[in-house]
């Protein structure tokens, strides 16, 4: 099922399927690893419109509320433990 | 002299490369963002010497911020890139690699902290990394020493790579295919640190963690630097720096032009530290007695909440309140640099975005935010008529923090964009690290500061020998005395505040103030203007005209504060009441008038795609 960053749970995981934004968000996200085709896990997110934590790879990465709601995962559930850094 | 330049993405360890290479100081932290300008230093090896040049961290050669074209421009001026690699985090950091190789450049690659890779089971095949890249790979872990040698050694084998240019997605599917083949993860359970690496991320353990640690910082500044204060007080100046005086001030005949600018005015018959104005009564003492021991402390505190990897995730505890005021959680970095001292703080502003956001972040900065040396003597002063007052002058602070805040972020066009920011691991700060960090910045405030406090000081008794300031007094006594209620001496002390704010508030002890009075002089000079050193720097990240704008809204709002307070203050409202009140009121405000920003940036997003 395909989720934004926002809507999904803290502990799920997904691949990235879009991103929703202009070149500039493209790239910009992309230079920090979130592409598509990533695995991301949901760590956390901040209540009322707070930023979402994520984990790829080994590294984690913080994204405001406006970005993250443009950023869509396949989600594919599981609670694997992400090697976490 | 051949130029070497490091280059690498934020946070993997650059600086300290850098530092362990050319033995120069650099400021060193677990954030991204920490070098913000190029440094530069030599490296002698068996056959030549190097000019070397640590470029600021950057995800990628074509930039995003200020603070990442420099790093760009500094790559088509090498004659040899050593591109240090977080061997945690590969695959991005080749992104950078692979456009670095695509300059026709001799490149060395540092594989660094290659021993935190180990620990979380990151395995490198580094011999098919060097294949694949076609240039020397040298394993390192930078911190303690580990493959630098190894690393200079290599600097002759560097090599063009002259890898074909590509576009992104290009890079990251060739990246992305070879990946694979250069490392393997095992995967690992989380360790405490982890557990709290989490913790301090999730909103229900992470705020209250970052209440806590605020206050502890809070309280072990002001605790500890009184302690401190007190110590050198008793041993230095009480003890031996006074009998000294005493024996200068007799030899000078106790009065005369040079008695005056060295010892100043003795108080019924002898020196008094903070009134006499002297060069080396109150300027030495306004230093090393004051300024020197709070700011000690703070940089104790803040190297390490720097290098212990908190500060990016306190950015994430408070990102939804910056938002309102047009700013993003790392904001949050410059704020905190600004406690310390406003100008390293202005230039950290350059790792934000947009123009947008810088011009918020400096202004907001400047305004409201007093560095050490001056709440160091606010502290001191203000304190003495009660906790309550104190709490007037901080209170009215973030007051003007948060509605400046909210009315330049709906007047200003354009929009505030969400942040992506990288939350480093945490790590166990080194006491090496910490100590040779808190030198640095001692000696900073020593080397930078000393002239203007004693020229300050210098410079108000000229302008009262020469009458200048009784007049500036007169000329401008409907604002200093009609809105304000300060005495009309009370100009000298905004113009001392232009070359520094501690001498400033140092100055408003002799005037015999009240409560009100020492409460408003305190939030006026914190505000109006930032000093001399911080005006430079802000004109040049700023651009002139944006300074003028950003001025204008300071001079603006220390008048309006200061007139306010001198309304309500004891008169209408006592200081507790309104100290507390102006807090609700701030907060109430910022709950009911949110951010245009998510609005804009969502519809921006969707016009985009």
């Amino acid at each position: 099922m395909e989720k934004s960053l926002v809507e999904m749970k803290p502990g799920q995981k997904g691949v990235i399927s879009a991103l929703r934004g202009g070149p500039g968000f493209y790239d910009k996200l992309a230079q920090i690893g979130l592409r598509k085709g990533k695995e991301v896990r949901k760590i956390s997110s901040v209540f009322s419109r707070g930023p979402v934590t994520v984990c790829i790879d080994n590294f984690q990465v913080a994204v405001g509320y406006g970005k993250a709601t443009r950023i869509m995962v396949e989600v594919t559930e599981g609670e694997e433990n992400c090697s976490g850094r | 002299m051949k130029r070497i330049v490091l280059v690498g993405n934020p946070n993997v360890g650059k600086s300290v490369v850098f530092s362990q290479l050319t033995g120069s100081k650099v400021m060193i932290s677990n954030y991204a963002g920490t070098t913000v300008e190029y440094s530069r230093g030599q490296l002698t090896t068996n056959h030549e010497t190097y000019e070397m040049l640590d470029a600021p961290g950057t995800y990628s050669l074509t930039p995003s911020s200020k603070v990442e074209e420099v790093a760009a421009s500094l790559v088509d001026q090498a004659d040899l890139v050593i591109n240090v690699v977080d061997a945690t985090n590969l695959e991005r950091n080749l992104y950078l690699t692979a456009e670095v190789l695509e300059h026709n450049v001799p490149v060395i690659i540092a594989l660094n902290m290659i021993d935190e890779a180990g620990h979380k089971g990151i395995h490198i095949n580094i011999e098919a990394l060097e294949r694949f890249l076609g240039v020397p790979v040298i394993p390192t872990v930078a911190v303690s020493g580990e493959g630098l040698k190894k690393l200079v050694e290599s600097i002759p084998l560097a090599k063009v790579a002259a890898f074909e240019e590509k576009n992104p997605d290009e890079r990251w599917a060739y990246l992305g295919g070879i990946i694979r083949d250069i490392q393997e993860i095992e995967h690992r359970h989380h360790n405490w640190i982890e557990s709290l690496q989490d913790a301090s991320l999730k909103p229900l353990t992470g705020i209250p963690i970052a209440a806590l640690v605020l206050y502890f910082a809070f309280q072990i500044v002001i605790g500890l630097g009184e302690i401190l204060a007190g110590l050198i007080e008793t041993y230095f100046f009480a003890a031996l720096y006074e009998p000294l005086l005493i024996e200068l001030s007799l030899l000078l005949g106790g009065s005369g032009f040079f008695h005056q600018v060295l010892i100043g005015k003795l108080i019924n018959g002898s020196i008094a530290f903070e009134e006499s104005m002297g060069v080396l009564t109150t300027g030495v003492f306004v230093e090393l007695g004051v300024v020197l021991p709070f700011l000690a402390v703070f940089y104790l505190v803040l190297g390490f909440l720097e290098d212990s990897g908190y500060l990016p995730r306190l950015a994430v505890m408070v990102d939804r309140g910056m938002h309102r005021i047009g700013l993003h959680g790392y904001s949050i970095i410059p704020m905190i640099l600004g406690f310390g001292c406003n100008v390293p703080a202005a230039l950290s502003a350059r790792n934000l975005e947009s123009r947008r956001e810088r011009f918020i972040a400096c202004t907001l900065m400047a305004v409201a935010v007093p560095c050490m040396a001056q709440l160091a003597m606010i502290v001191g002063l203000v304190g003495r008529f009660g906790g309550a007052y104190l709490a007037v002058v901080f209170a009215s602070l973030f007051f003007i923090w948060i509605v400046l805040g909210l009315i330049i972020d709906r007047v200003l066009p354009g929009y505030t964009p969400s942040m992506v920011i990288e939350i480093p691991p945490y790590r166990i700060p080194s006491l090496k690290a910490q100590s040779k960090k808190l030198g640095m910045r001692i000696k900073g405030l020593i080397v930078h500061a000393t002239p203007y406090i004693l020229g300050g000081i210098l410079f108000v008794n000229i302008l009262y020998t020469l009458g200048v300031i009784d007049f500036l007094g007169n000329l401008f006594s409907p604002v200093i005395q009609g809105l304000l209620g300060l005495p009309g001496e009370a100009v000298s002390t905004l113009l001392i505040g232009f070359l520094r704010k501690d001498v400033a508030v140092a100055m408003l002890i002799p005037l015999g103030l009240s409560a009100r009075q020492v409460v408003i002089g305190a939030v006026v000079l914190a505000a109006y203007f930032p000093c001399a050193a911080t005006f430079t720097v802000l004109v040049k990240e700023l651009g002139a005209k944006d300074m003028f704008k950003s001025a204008l809204i300071m001079i603006v709002t220390a008048i309006t504060a200061g007139f306010i307070l001198n309304l309500l203050l004891d008169r209408i409202v006592p200081a507790a009441w309104l100290a507390s009140g102006l807090i609700i009121l701030a907060l109430i405000l910022a709950t009911l008038f949110g951010s245009t920003s998510d609005r804009r940036e969502l519809q921006d997003l969707d016009h985009a795609a």
